[in-house]
């Protein structure tokens, strides 16, 4: 591990502003993330602003109806909130379905939302890989990428995004808010808080290096059935080779892209009448493979068609 | 020389009477690791404070380091000192093997400029802390000449070669006997190479205690080797190197040698004059130790149609490093297995520039009947067969290919028992008919045969004033119950306690042992553990009738015996402490060997399984989990039902791993291996396991050592894949013959 500075932040005003007079400055909140990516020296930041004992853990309902969850809120306190189980059925399954106990015990609502890739070549600082080294290329383009992207990748990289957190909060169309330097506060869908990976892969998110997720609101939950299903190689503790979010006409996809994917020609299909198979493939039309993850489409497809079966209890 | 006879003469294991043997006493040394206390090879606490030394590994897999710039590393913040094959210390020449009777020969580190495999430990920094060592070594900018690299085995085949002094072994004629078979089987399986992924990385903490005697302790299997190989290194007397292995997280097979740590902390401390402490990273462990080879097998099967095999063969192709000779021997165990006139088995070799291949647990029988027992199930199914009953059918009454009678062998029994224990009759033996919910349903089984073993040892007893019997042995515990295991045997020899009895292993200066591998550690240590105790029981026997102040003085020290912490003959009695305190003050110590009887190959000698899995295939995503697995066991009298029934659930979820989730490859481009760390690389976890236990038949091999017990550390993982690989086949109608059988490989084959 490089040397680096800590410092416990005392509010959010302090923390942004620190954020933004430090050159080299990260939050950490849980650190299940970024500690590792700091001692692969992945992640190499000169200084770190410990958030994680902000008062941002309450959880509470909206005037609106539906419910704010402070960024700082541990993935299990989340998951076992008796509203969220109840209303929202979609998000404790997904958070569930992510990492272990004890990570989900240590991990963030915020930090889920930005935890980076689990591409080994991302990992293995021997090789070239965009988002690390930007400018270096794509180790895992011709690589042994199995569980690379399916859908918006670039030829500069085929990185997926991990969190299952944040494929539900796709579906429930929620909102993320934001701390800024200069005391305003920030609001944006989550759909837009991830970017493709384009020409830049190693911006990741549309925050400001200074931005700090204060919370994230969840609209009132459609109607509908929820569900969360994910695919993957190992029962527990294991990325997604494929997981799909479904909350009333909604869809959300993960690990097939570099961010959560909200399938809208899928939701547009069903709504038209589509079954829940030509749905999936109205979506997938456009996936494309690179040789050695071509069965993620497939996968894809019928875990989506399960789900949506399901939402809609037509399976048991 | 003693005979195989002996081994069935009265003995305090065979008479068994305080009933130790066998009982499932919890682990000798479980409190200290439970509570954190047991100190491992990292954790030692050396005499004063030491350094930290980290390790850079090469970023090609083959070619030069023509280049390494250490001055940023060298004034980085701490540090010590920075090595590599430019300056690193002089040492022995690879190879050198100065004392005739060594066990093991020099293994320098940076003792030239090549780079033979992705991971090749290039450069050594040594600074104040961890943090300080792993920052510098980050630091080391290394320069390469890089060459072209073959890393995929499956794209070299045309190279494969005989193994050096190899044949293939042939009974009769097997071309002929398959080719008039009237039922053929012929198909190939591939199984990936794989990690140990020990909880416990390599590890070494050295000091030295004057300039000539060199302390150690690291994480190893087997002692002597490792002593005699550092001392080689080092151009010391065997004796000036103390090494000790007190506790092991974790070897199975992959500790069976050392690494550079070893080296490099004993080199380092001698620099610095102070101790020091060296690990491998997890990261740097995949490619760093050695793995087990990807293997490419052709079975081949020829039957009657009753189903009695009339040709059989097995051949494998496998690899290893440029400049090697391993050989993953996955032919071997069919030569012991089924009854076929003609047989044919052997294998070919590969050179690539991967890390170097090596012994993983069962090697051999773990990656070979991930094929042939699957390729059993296809022929039962063609044959219309049950292929329990298939596999009775085919049962030999003598070894098959030596024609020596068994020692004993119980496979038969295995299988029926544990078909009726799982409920095996109400498989429905058609494929993808058993649907519950999401999932396909369907069970599968697999015989287990892996070879036992006893070698040469040695230990020493004591018993000291207080009456308390120390064992003493250069033996190892790498999880596996040896330090349990030793103290029952002690328990029961002296008829004490198990409260009275001492276990201190892992050490060289203790009387030599093989170590653990190759399922002979129990057996083996065990043995030597018994002679030495028998050796104390005559001595204190005759001190006892020779003190006029024992009640026992002046009777015949053969009818002396051992009980209840004591001694009696006849009504007299007195306990050991109160003997010993008054006879022999400073205590007794006595030494005892057990070596294989003479006549000890004229049996087969196995131990023997079957294997009952029942799995669901989700019929969406072709997720398989286990719901429940049985394996019974025939494995000789058993010392310890909780240890053995661990190892062989251990090795049973290693198999369910092997099947569904364990693999590693390498990239063609870089030879680097795309698993390197917990997250990627996939051993099976807590959720993956159903229900599973282990049954072990209550059998005394009689023909394997003076005990009657045999190996479990490696019979559990062999067949347990396949069983797994057989119930996915019976659930949704998929052969996948490419292991490990995931997702995507289910989906492609049509579920």
């Amino acid at each position: 591990m490089r040397p680096f500075t800590y410092e416990r932040a005392a509010d959010v005003g302090e923390a942004v502003k620190r954020a933004a007079e430090t050159p080299g400055a990260r939050f950490i909140a849980g650190g299940t993330n970024l500690l590792d990516l700091m001692k692969l020296h992945i992640e190499t930041p000169t200084h770190l602003i410990d958030v994680g004992r902000l008062p941002l853990s309450q959880i509470e309902p909206t005037a609106e109806g539906g419910l704010r969850i402070g960024a700082m809120a541990s993935n299990s306190q989340v998951a076992g909130e008796e509203t969220v189980k109840r209303r929202y059925p979609v998000l404790a399954r997904a958070i569930l379905a992510g990492g272990s106990q004890q990570l989900r015990n240590k991990a963030s609502v915020g930090g889920n939302l930005l935890q980076r890739t689990r591409c080994a070549y991302f990992y293995d600082t021997t090789k070239p890989c965009n988002k690390r080294r930007p400018g270096s290329g794509c180790g895992a383009l011709e690589g042994l990428n199995r569980n690379s992207a399916i859908l918006g990748q670039s030829t500069a990289c085929i990185a997926t995004h991990p969190s299952d957190m944040a494929v539900a909060l796709a579906a429930l169309n929620a909102v993320v808010e934001t701390a800024l330097p200069d005391g305003t506060a920030g609001r944006l869908p989550v759909l837009d808080l991830h970017r493709l990976p384009g020409d830049t892969p190693h911006i990741e998110t549309a925050l400001a290096p200074d931005e700090l997720i204060t919370a994230v609101v969840l609209p009132p939950p459609p109607e509908g059935g929820q569900v969360y299903r994910k695919a993957r190689d190992r029962a527990s503790y294991a990325g997604g080779l494929a997981s799909v979010a479904v909350v009333g006409g909604r869809i959300a996809l993960g690990a097939v892209a570099h961010k959560p994917w909200r399938a809208e020609k899928a939701e547009a299909a069903l709504a038209a009448g589509a079954a829940p198979a030509e749905a999936m493939a109205a979506e997938l039309a456009e996936a494309r493979d690179n040789g050695r993850n071509g069965f993620k489409i497939a996968l894809t497809a019928r875990l989506g068609a399960a789900a949506l079966a399901e939402a809609s209890g037509s399976t048991p | 020389m003693s005979s195989v006879a002996d081994y069935a003469l009265p003995n305090p294991i065979h008479e068994n009477r305080s009933g130790l043997i066998g009982k499932p006493v919890d682990r000798y040394e479980g409190p200290l690791k439970v509570t954190g206390t047991a100190a491992y090879a990292y954790e030692v606490v050396p005499p004063s404070p030491p350094a930290y030394g980290v390790m850079t590994p090469a970023a090609i897999a083959r070619g030069r380091v023509v280049a390494v710039e250490t001055a940023e590393a060298e004034a980085s913040p701490g540090v010590h000192l920075v090595w590599s094959h430019l300056n690193a210390p002089r040492q022995a020449p690879r190879g050198t093997k100065v004392h005739p009777r060594s066990t093991g020969v020099s293994k320098p580190v940076f003792d030239s400029d090549r780079v033979t495999y992705f991971g090749q430990s290039v450069a050594f920094v040594l600074a104040d802390t961890l943090e300080n060592a792993t920052a510098a070594a980050a630091l080391v900018k290394v320069s390469y000449e890089a060459e072209p690299i073959e890393v995929v085995l499956a794209q070299n085949v045309g190279r494969a070669e005989q193994p050096p002094g190899e044949e293939d072994v042939e009974i009769g004629d097997f071309e002929r006997g398959f080719s008039e078979a009237p039922v053929q089987l012929d198909q190939s399986w591939t199984t990936p190479l794989q990690n140990h992924c020990q909880m416990e990385p390599c590890a070494t903490t050295a000091w030295w205690e004057g300039p000539r005697r060199c302390v150690v302790h690291t994480s190893v299997q087997m002692v002597k080797p490792a002593q005699h190989g550092l001392a080689e290194t080092l151009g010391l007397d065997r004796d000036d190197v103390h090494l000790m292995t007190r506790y092991i997280g974790g070897g199975f097979g992959g500790k069976g040698q050392t690494y550079e740590d070893l080296v490099l902390a004993a080199l380092a401390s001698r620099e610095l004059g102070r101790p020091v402490k060296v690990a491998f990273t997890r990261q740097q462990m995949f490619h760093a130790t050695i793995h087990r080879p990807a293997t490419i097998q052709r079975v081949r099967l020829g039957a009657d149609k009753d189903g009695r095999l009339t040709a059989l063969s097995l051949m494998t192709t496998t690899h290893c490093e440029r400049d090697g000779d391993f050989t993953e021997h996955a032919s071997n165990f069919c030569r012991s297995l089924y009854a076929a006139p003609n047989r044919l088995t052997g294998h070919r070799l590969v050179r690539l520039d991967l890390p170097h291949a090596g012994a993983m647990r069962a090697p051999g029988e773990a990656s070979g009947m991930l094929s042939l027992e699957c390729a059993m199930d296809e022929l039962a199914e063609r044959l219309g067969l049950d292929p329990v009953e298939l596999r009775i059918r085919n049962e030999p009454e003598v070894d098959p290919e030596t024609g020596k009678p068994f020692s004993l062998r119980q496979l038969v029994r295995c299988m029926k028992e544990g078909a009726q224990m799982f409920g095996w009759d109400r498989r429905n033996p058609r494929p993808r008919q058993t649907r519950e919910g999401r999932w396909w349903v369907g069970m599968g089984m697999a015989a287990a045969i892996r070879g036992n073993f006893l070698l040469p040892a040695k230990a020493s007893f004591s018993v000291d004033r207080d009456g308390v019997i120390t064992v003493r042995q250069g033996m190892t515990d790498i999880g596996t119950g040896s330090y349990t295991v030793l103290a029952q045997i002690a328990a029961e020899t002296m008829g004490v306690p198990l409260e009275q009895v001492r276990v201190e292993i892992g050490d060289s200066e203790l009387p030599p042992a093989p170590g653990s591998g190759g399922q002979f550690g129990a057996a083996t240590a065990g043995s030597a553990a018994l002679a030495a105790g028998m050796n104390l029981r005559k001595a204190i026997a005759e001190l006892a009738v020779s003190d006029p102040g024992s009640p026992l003085h002046g009777g015949d020290p053969a009818k002396v015996q051992f009980q209840d912490g004591g001694v009696a003959l006849e009504n007299r009695a007195e306990s050991l402490a109160s003997l010993i305190a008054r006879a022999a003050p400073d205590g007794l110590t006595v030494e005892g060997d057990s070596r294989p009887a003479a006549d000890a190959r004229n049996w087969s000698q196995h131990t023997y399984g079957a294997h009952f899995c029942e799995v669901g295939v989700e019929a969406d995503t072709g997720e398989v989990r286990v719901r429940r697995m049985l394996g019974v066991f025939g494995a000789g009298r058993i010392i310890n039902w909780k240890t053995a029934r661990s190892q062989l659930t251990g090795g049973m979820i290693w198999g369910v791993g092997s099947a569904l989730t364990e693999a590693n490859s390498p990239d063609p481009r870089y030879g680097s291996l795309i698993g390197q760390d917990l997250a990627q690389y996939l051993a099976p976890v807590q959720l993956d396991i159903g229900e599973l236990d282990a049954i072990m038949l209550d059998e005394v091999d009689d023909k394997a050592n003076p005990m009657g017990i045999k190996g479990v550390g490696e019979l559990g993982i062999s067949g347990a894949g396949a069983a797994v690989a057989n119930a996915i086949y019976n659930a949704c109608g998929v052969r996948v013959r490419d292991y490990p059988i995931t997702p995507d490989k289910l989906i492609a084959g049509g579920l």
